[in-house]
């Protein structure tokens, strides 16, 4: 690897081109989507201040609201981590730091969460934060009539409550060690309030890095620095405007003709021709963005572990990445937990495909052969349809009939989703193991989208959760992870990378894999060399 | 010129009673969808009791019959109602979108119009000869070619190989008047391309269909020159088809130009009105397709007027 | 057969180019299975296999399926339910449009207000309605396309007709005493038939465009079934970059649209007996 470093040394000084780089840290063994980040973070010695960063987003539309609590794609995700801050932040490097909390401590039981709010930092009104506007904040998202798509994840807290101006204390309701990653959802934005209430949710009034000039729902968004920013090292560039380019051959042209500096969601089966062009260059990175096929354990013939095994043996991972991807992704093994979690399972043997496999659990399941419908639209995610007819091509030799049955886009997270027996799946995943599990995987939760119930995996997620030693946490997340790949409704075929496309002109640090668009916050992170 | 005016009000009453079924039939349409706004926006966030929150705010747990008299009543009053995702009026909110549609509609057909009557005039007095063919040819073409396809190969000519105009439509209302236009003629070219062969075929095949009438021999055998014969004789005669022909055109460039706002990221009512059917946003879905249909009425209407107009005997049926 | 070839004999080369791509166009369709060395959807090699190499003439797509082979199992797809669509909606808005006029009355009035109302709705969202509600098989995408088309030539087919019912030969055969279907099938359908007829071509193509613009909003043809319309959309990424393989199913489109459309305007030119010597 010093060779790599040497090289890096010649990129940052500016005596080599980022392509060069990235062949030879390539030819030394890197993946690309590790050559790309070292090139990123090599370039990112000296942020310069200045320019307007425009950002083509494939997602967006009219109904979208500057109300966190409502927001459900990545235009109003990036444009809310602009100009709102949250309590605690996920950093480029995936480790929790404090954002407006500046410190936090814990009961030993992992009840009580203290947090000691920044002083000083002011709301684009000019009003001063303190706790008043983060227990409304909070609130927002809790009490029966709460429309917020975070209330689930803020159910844990019992009691949210001042002690002073600068200080919030959280009660949960049982321990809960990873508590503080989960105040940086992009829902959980801290709002100015008044009388204990939130002053307008819909302002878009926050104390993030820009302010909100101009807010069209599904369409555009312009943005201008917030002078009085309390971070001193972000916010480089002097404006911003965030484009909704849903048509992905608009967006890229957009971004060949230098009409917008940086897209997400690169058309994969086109990303090889974009990386020809000079002008632009390939970023990704790979998080804890995965596909899933879901099976629901309580509908036959799903109830049976061998069939649900045997289901797991017949896809043939490769080809889905190397296919559906591109290239752009990893292989999963059949739990949602990403390499870049912290208590990633490495030592977990991966599940491979075989046939032979597939066909012995078939036959202690009771069975000679197989036949089930599988539903996918390309809603579920981009390329499911073409995975699941792979998928169905790969069991076919394992004896399993799979059919594919196309559902529509439109609604299909509320009719297909948690309603069919087997169906394509998108996670965007949780930056922590406990957030994930509990998100999807723990009995009773709504969006256990595998109905799946496992006594043994239920008690250590409890135990696990209030658990504040790291390496008894780690021992614990990986049995888990081996239930759910063992045991669970789950398969995970692949991991896909978030792919965008960068003008030559934008740089930036090491890019975040928690989210696209390096963790929702480009406009606050990238600059222009 | 009394009956011009007893048409058009009979013809008035008719369309309202056609908007009041078109507001029914897109309401049950809507109804009928799987899924209602509550669960689209929280998407696959839903929970059961964020959910039933959302219904309870917006009126959706009343039955169906309630919300679209409520709605009706609304609209009796002016009240296009609220957006259930932004909460903001809906007449303010198709304003705008309101306005973009009309404008690239407008520029559009200041550009195909012309070209069209004058390509189809010209193809008449020169039937059958290669310039005739080639023209047929190259419109047949282009319409063959779905609009997005077209608007992709102007751009990758015009915009990415040459660098003329944008590749998208970035319009916002602190343009200035030339400056939007510049911003739309892609778009605006594609919209001609797709619609020229329409109404040049129908310039072409209504004068030639003329020239064979008598008095056209007449005029010809008194030795008039074939150019005045068509400009003169054989065109304000057309014209009642012709008029017809660009009218639905006209009609098409407001109500069917979805593909191509989405391919320039055109902020146009039809692109709001695809969003809002896939939200279930009801008020809004309602009052873009009441401004559609009632666009539409409205052109047909002044396509028959002008029609009898140039056209007397339609007017004194025997 | 000898009137046929003297007809073919006297056609101009432009209609004579048409029949010939029309004739090889029905051809592929129908024998499409035996020309194509593959299976429709069956995978054959990597993706993206460049044209001519590997003995892929148009080269592999992007799951690896031979281009060459999709675009035949296409004309079959297409052409099919082009043809059937807008057979459907010529019956349908044809026979429509001759008993409103004949019949008159209310049932004219009916009729048009129904059509006035539908066509009131802009076309593609009431497909968008309609075919989410339903889902989009094959038989629904067709009775959907063809109810929609059925519309425009409803009107058609009564401003024809309109003119034809009042004329002396119609009135005659009513004082004879002959029935509607009659009159429709004897009298009113010969004399309303060219414009139809040059409405049919247009219709046709139409029809791919619309399966197209569907693939836009994803509601075209379910997948695996290859369809110029679709394939030109999935493809249509790739022109950006100079490629021309979204060209080749564009292009089969617009051949076929020309010669469909070479042999109307003949057809037309032969019925309305206009002079063009000159």
């Amino acid at each position: 690897m010093r060779e790599i470093e040497r090289y890096r040394g010649l990129l940052a000084a500016g005596r080599m081109t980022r392509r060069d780089f990235v062949q030879r840290a390539m030819a030394l063994g890197a993946t690309t989507a590790l050559a790309t980040s070292m090139a990123g973070g090599a370039l990112a010695a000296t942020p310069k201040k200045g320019g307007t960063l425009r950002l083509g987003i494939g997602h967006g539309s009219t109904s979208d609201t500057l109300d966190m609590a409502a927001t459900t794609d990545l235009y109003m995700q990036v444009v809310g981590n602009a100009g709102y801050n949250y309590l605690t932040e996920v950093s480029n490097a995936g480790k929790l730091t404090p954002e407006l909390a500046e410190s936090w401590d814990v009961s030993p039981d992992a009840k009580v969460w203290t947090f000691k709010l920044r002083k000083g930092v002011e709301f684009h009104n000019g009003k001063t934060m303190d706790s008043g506007d983060v227990i409304a904040s909070i609130n927002h998202h809790l009490g029966e009539d709460s429309k917020s798509a975070a209330k689930a994840i803020l159910d844990p807290i019992a009691e949210v409550k001042a002690d002073g101006k600068d200080t919030v204390v959280f009660t949960m309701k049982t321990g809960n060690a990873d508590f503080p990653f989960i105040l940086s959802d992009y829902h959980v934005a801290i709002m100015p309030a008044k009388d204990g209430k939130l002053i307008d949710p819909r302002s878009g009034i926050g104390t993030g890095g820009y302010t909100i000039e101009n807010f069209e729902p599904g369409v555009r968004t312009t943005l201008k620095r917030n002078p009085n920013y309390w971070k001193a090292d972000r916010a480089h560039v002097d404006s911003a405007e965030v484009l909704v380019i849903q048509d992905t051959t608009a967006r890229t042209n957009a971004l060949t003709t230098g009409e917008i500096d940086a897209m997400d969601k690169v058309d994969l089966k086109t990303a090889h021709l974009l990386g020809r062009s000079k002008k632009v260059r390939l970023e990704e990175v790979s998080g804890t963005q995965h596909f899933t096929f879901a099976m629901r354990t309580d509908t036959a013939p799903f109830t049976d572990n061998h069939v649900r095994l045997a289901l797991k043996y017949a896809i043939d991972r490769e080809a889905l990445v190397k296919t559906i991807l591109l290239g752009h992704g990893v292989i999963g093994n059949d739990h949602p937990i990403g390499r870049s979690n912290q208590y990633h399972a490495d030592d977990l043997p991966q599940r491979a495909y075989d046939p032979d496999k597939a066909k012995f659990h078939l036959k202690e399941a009771g069975l000679s052969t197989l036949k089930v419908d599988l539903s996918a639209a390309d809603a579920a995610f981009a390329g499911a349809v073409d995975a699941a007819v792979l998928y169905k091509e790969h069991a076919a030799k394992a004896g399993i009939n799979i059919n594919v049955v196309r559902e529509p886009n439109d609604g299909y997270w509320s009719n297909v989703w948690l309603k069919k027996p087997f169906c394509a799946v998108y996670w965007g995943g949780r930056p922590t193991e406990d957030w994930m599990f509990s998100t999807a995987y723990a009995d009773g939760v709504p969006w256990n989208d595998t109905y799946w119930k496992h006594d043994r995996f239920n008690k250590i997620l409890v135990e696990a959760r209030g658990e504040l030693d790291g390496s008894k946490r780690r021992g614990m997340y990986h049995e888990m992870q081996k239930i759910v790949s063992d045991e669970g409704g789950v398969v995970v075929p692949m991991f896909a990378n978030y792919v965008m496309g960068l003008s030559n002109k934008v740089a930036h640090d090491k890019l975040g894999a928690n989210w696209a668009m390096d963790g929702f916050r480009a406009i606050e992170r990238w600059w222009f060399a | 010129m009394a009956k011009i005016l007893k048409m058009v009000a009979q013809r008035l009453a008719l369309g309202l009673l056609t908007l009041f079924a078109v507001s029914l039939i897109i309401f049950l349409g809507v109804e009928l969808l799987p899924g209602d706004f509550a669960q689209e926006i929280l998407g696959q966030s839903a929970t059961p009791e964020t959910v039933a929150a959302f219904r309870r705010e917006l009126g959706l747990d009343l039955p169906w019959y309630t919300r679209y008299f409520d709605w009706l009543g609304g609209i009796f009053h002016g009240d296009f109602g609220k957006s259930f995702a932004s909460d903001r009026e809906v007449s303010e909110l198709i304003g705008g979108r309101l306005l973009n549609t009309l404008f690239l509609a407008a520029v559009a057909a200041v550009i195909s119009v012309p070209i069209a009557v004058a390509l189809g005039v010209l193809a008449a007095l020169y039937r059958n000869t290669l310039f005739d063919r080639t023209i047929n040819v190259f419109t047949l073409t282009s319409i063959s070619f779905p609009d997005f396809f077209v608007a992709y190969i102007l751009i990758l000519f015009l915009s990415v190989s040459w660098n003329i105009f944008p590749s998208i439509s970035n319009v916002s209302s602190d343009l200035g008047f030339w400056e939007h236009v510049y911003r739309v003629i892609l778009p605006a070219l594609t919209l001609t391309l797709v619609i020229i062969a329409h109404m040049m075929r129908m310039t072409r095949a209504s004068i030639i269909n003329l020239l064979a009438s008598p008095y056209i021999e007449m005029a010809m055998l008194k030795g008039i020159s074939r150019s005045r014969i068509v400009t003169h004789h054989a065109l304000p005669n057309a014209l009642a088809p012709i008029i017809n022909v660009i009218v639905i055109n006209l009609a098409f460039l407001v109500v069917g130009v979805v593909v191509v706002e989405v391919v320039f990221v055109y902020p146009g009512l039809g692109q709001l009105l695809v969003d809002s059917v896939a939200k279930r946003d009801m008020p809004v879905v309602q009052a873009s397709c009441l401004i559609f249909a009632a666009t539409y009425i409205l052109l047909n209407l002044t396509a028959d007027v002008l029609s009898k107009l140039t056209n007397p005997r339609l007017l004194h049926p025997k | 057969m000898a009137r046929i070839w003297k007809l073919l004999k006297s056609a101009p080369p432009t209609a004579l180019f048409g029949l010939i791509v029309i004739v090889a166009y029905i051809l592929i369709a129908i024998f499409g299975p035996i020309l194509t060395p593959y299976g429709e959807s069956e995978i054959v090699g990597t993706q993206f296999i460049p044209r001519g190499e590997q003995g892929f003439i148009l080269g592999t797509d992007n799951l690896g399926r031979d281009m060459l082979t999709r675009l035949i199992y296409g004309a079959r797809n297409t052409i099919g339910i082009a043809f059937v669509t807008t057979c459907l909606a010529f019956l349908i808005g044809g026979v429509l449009g001759l008993m409103a006029t004949t019949l008159g009355g209310w049932v004219d009035q009916l009729l048009g207000r129904l059509v006035d109302v539908l066509m009131a709705i802009p076309i593609l969202i009431f497909a968008l309605l309609i075919l989410t509600i339903t889902g989009t098989s094959v038989p629904v995408l067709i009775l959907v396309i063809a109810v929609l088309d059925s519309t425009r030539v409803f009107r058609l087919a009564r401003a024809v007709s309109m003119n034809i019912v009042v004329l002396d030969f119609v009135e005659a055969a009513r004082l004879r005493g002959e029935g509607t279907s009659w009159i429709i099938t004897r009298e009113i359908l010969p004399n309303a038939l060219p414009p139809l007829v040059a409405e049919f071509g247009l219709r046709f193509c139409f029809v791919f465009l619309f399966i197209s613009a569907l693939s836009f909003l994803g509601l075209g043809i379910q997948p695996p079934t290859a369809d110029w319309g679709s394939m030109v959309r999935d493809n249509a990424t790739l022109i950006t970059y100079g490629e021309i393989t979204p060209l080749m199913p564009a292009a089969a489109i617009a051949l076929l649209t020309v010669g469909v459309n070479f042999v109307v305007d003949w057809f037309l030119h032969k019925t309305s007996g206009i002079r063009d010597d000159k």
